[in-house]
């Protein structure tokens, strides 16, 4: 609690005393009825003395209608009914109302803030002294930092020194730890988990992935969804509805009885409006829905899914069709090995370790390929006089054989016809040693493991039609679209005939549910701008795509998207729930107010009752499970 | 221009009046209030000052809560 909670929790309690042994004082008439009436006005004063003068502040600055206005109605006109003990006990239970609001909201936003807090707060800066702790803020680039096992890596950097394993869970959602050596890319919010490592860094803290993921978090409940618009604007005219409705109370019914001959009831009249000034109070419906998708985000960015708006809670929840990119969201954006097919007698695992062993220094993604298939070691002293020629292939000398891996230009230049071969989908290089063709190697840019079961979910979870855009030849394309289960391709596209195709699909499927895109964010950041919901995948320590998109999947796991549209819609649900909770029980107690049947009690008890309960459904958003 | 501001408020309806009284400050373009993150993101029109305006918003705030604050 803060301190002006206990404050505020000393004066309810103070003020409860003196309700409590006036009530018992004034039961058993032990004192004189106006001692006890004089014990409930301290009692009142105790408790609401705060909310009488915001309430004459708000009538001198010309703010009539708000809380404490009327709270300081409701509860004058109760004394002037006479009823002391009514008015005391409605400021007093408006107080505790407003003490379990602060404090259940300051707890949920404690909960949500620490459930994505991954910003670390101390960096172990190494300088030539040794290593001192200081702000991650003051260390420039550049630097060094010492990361020790269990500690948050407070800095994107690289790593110079030491290997270790590291938990990327917090940044990515992503449970399985990866491996850091020396040259490799680590990103702050990520957990340092076996080994010390020294860390080169390369951004600075307000640019570093945490504080980036942390400052979109807690942006997006700024751009507010449909309906957390219309209920703010409901909540506008609520309050002043209800209180002509109040007015109308108090004078209609009176009159009414007054000219039908009867009793004009004056006093009952008057204390049921009271009771409707009461219920006036917008808070429940206000809280409900922002809290709901504060919790969905925080939920979200903890599985490695950013939702930079709750706008695109809505917009994703709605979405009907999902366009595609290729290369690095269906597939794998790897080549792996498909098939090794020697020539010439050699056994195909030897001649694909030859090949791999020629292509140790390259950084070709096919070269990459194949080493990862062979599995040879980064370093080999049996290799010599390499050459890479760009566009062909590379040659090297291994173990004493002349060995050439490249595509059929190499070969011919070396005097090798290559046989026609191939299937779609794959990409050929071949292998020559001595001068003579010794294999084939096909590869392929492998379709994600998940990629099927991830479309398959999305289908069945009601989206209508699935697209991929990519710029390569029909029959690569059609194969891998074919493996991931995609409705519709598109292929040999420019990157620049992204946009327009986009344009053609939106056109053909009309207007009604959302387009969604989901690419990388690097070559096609109109596209992702474009759309109703832009998705950059495997974004951790990409700028562009984090700038670009709307939805950000931390990394390249397809299984995100599904997870992602069920956490819009859940918390969208939820967010419903509340608005019908809310407007549902402040509804009835209108009505029972008006009729006689609630005091204002049971309206101070209803409306913070819904508001403690809007409060509690709403965390559940953070909780919500794939 | 946008800046970021912390604000103090107690209740969501006050945040929702608050964020009403900075969008009507002269000078600013937009301005959205983050109830759970008590932060105020400003839009600030091409040639004003910020810090002039923020001085305005702030007693225009001060009017319609007395409890509300911007942290400049």
């Amino acid at each position: 609690m803060t301190r002006k909670q206990k404050k505020t929790l000393i004066r309810i309690i103070i003020s409860a005393v003196l309700f409590a042994s006036a009530l018992a004082l004034k039961l058993t008439g032990v004192l004189n009825e106006w001692i006890c009436a004089a014990l409930f006005v301290v009692s009142y004063l105790t408790v609401g003395y705060d909310i009488l003068i915001k309430a004459v502040k708000g009538i001198v600055k010309g703010q009539l209608v708000d809380e404490n206005f009327l709270m300081a109605v409701a509860s004058a006109g109760a004394m002037a009914l006479r009823d002391f003990a009514e008015a005391a006990a409605v400021m007093l239970f408006y107080q505790i109302g407003e003490l379990f609001q602060s404090v259940a909201v300051g707890k949920s936003r404690r909960s949500i803030a620490a459930l994505i807090d991954i910003r670390p707060d101390v960096a172990n800066l190494v300088t030539g002294d040794g290593v001192t702790e200081v702000d991650p803020a003051e260390v420039e680039i550049g630097s060094s930092i010492l990361v020790n096992p269990g500690e948050r890596i407070p800095l994107d950097g690289v790593i110079t020194d030491g290997s270790t394993t590291i938990d990327t869970c917090a940044v990515t959602g992503e449970s399985v730890p990866r491996d850091g050596a020396p040259g490799d890319e680590v990103y702050s919010g990520c957990v340092n988990l076996t080994g010390a490592i020294r860390v080169r860094t390369t951004k600075g803290f307000g640019e570093s992935t945490a504080s980036r993921i942390l400052e979109l978090v807690e942006e997006s409940g700024m751009r507010k969804s449909r309906s957390e618009a219309l209920i703010t604007r409901f909540a506008r005219i609520y309050t002043p509805v209800v209180c002509i409705l109040a007015l109308l109370l108090a004078s209609f019914p009176p009159i009414f009885l007054k000219l039908t001959g009867g009793d004009p009831a004056l006093g009952t009249y008057l204390k049921r409006a009271l009771t409707f000034l009461v219920i006036s109070c917008p808070c429940a419906l206000v809280i409900s829905v922002p809290l709901t998708f504060f919790g969905g985000v925080g939920c979200a960015s903890r599985n490695g899914i950013l939702i930079k708006g709750s706008n695109f809670f809505e917009a994703l929840a709605e979405t009907k069709y999902f366009v595609f990119d290729k290369t690095g969201t269906l597939t794998e954006g790897r080549f792996r090995v498909t098939e090794t097919e020697p020539f010439g007698g050699f056994d195909p695992a030897d001649v694909l370790s030859l090949a791999a062993r020629a292509e140790f220094g390259t950084r070709h993604p096919v070269g990459i390929g194949i080493r990862e298939a062979a599995g040879v070691p980064k370093d080999d002293p049996s290799v010599s006089d390499l050459t890479e020629k760009p566009g062909f292939g590379v040659t090297a000398t291994v173990d004493g054989m002349r060995v050439s891996v490249g595509n059929p230009k190499l070969m011919k230049a070396e005097g090798i016809e290559v046989p026609e071969r191939g299937r779609a989908g794959e990409t050929n290089v071949w292998v020559s040693v001595d001068g003579a063709l010794a294999a084939r190697i096909a590869l392929a840019d492998a379709v994600k493991d998940r990629a099927a079961e991830a479309i398959g979910k999305l289908r069945s979870s009601g989206v209508e039609k699935t697209y991929m855009l990519t710029g390569d030849r029909r029959e690569t394309a059609e194969k891998v679209a074919a493996d991931a289960g995609i409705d519709r391709v598109k292929s040999d596209l420019l990157p620049s005939d992204k946009l327009e195709e986009f344009e053609r699909i939106k056109e053909t499927n009309g207007s009604k549910g959302k387009y969604a895109y989901v690419g990388d964010g690097i070559n096609d950041a109109p596209v992702l701008a474009l759309a109703d919901v832009g998705i950059a995948m495997g974004a951790m320590g990409t700028d562009a795509a984090i700038e670009a998109a709307d939805v950000v999947l931390m990394d390249d796991d397809v299984m995100k998207l599904p997870l992602a549209l069920r956490i819009a819609r859940r918390t969208l649900a939820i967010s419903k729930e509340n608005i019908a909770i809310a407007l549902l029980v402040k509804l009835v107690c209108l009505v029972l107010g008006a009729l006689g049947f609630a005091g204002m009690w049971l309206a101070i008890f209803a409306d913070v009752g819904v508001m403690v309960l809007a409060v509690l459904n709403s965390t559940r958003s953070m909780r919500i499970k794939g | 221009m946008t800046k970021i501001y912390n604000v103090e408020v107690d209740c969501p309806n006050c945040a929702v009046k608050m964020e009403d009284a900075v969008k009507g400050t002269p000078g600013v373009a937009d301005a959205a209030l983050n109830f759970m993150t008590l932060r105020l993101k400003v839009d600030f029109e091409e040639d004003a000052d910020p810090k002039k305006v923020m001085k305005d918003a702030l007693k225009r705030v001060r009017k319609v809560d007395s409890d509300c604050d911007i942290i400049l």
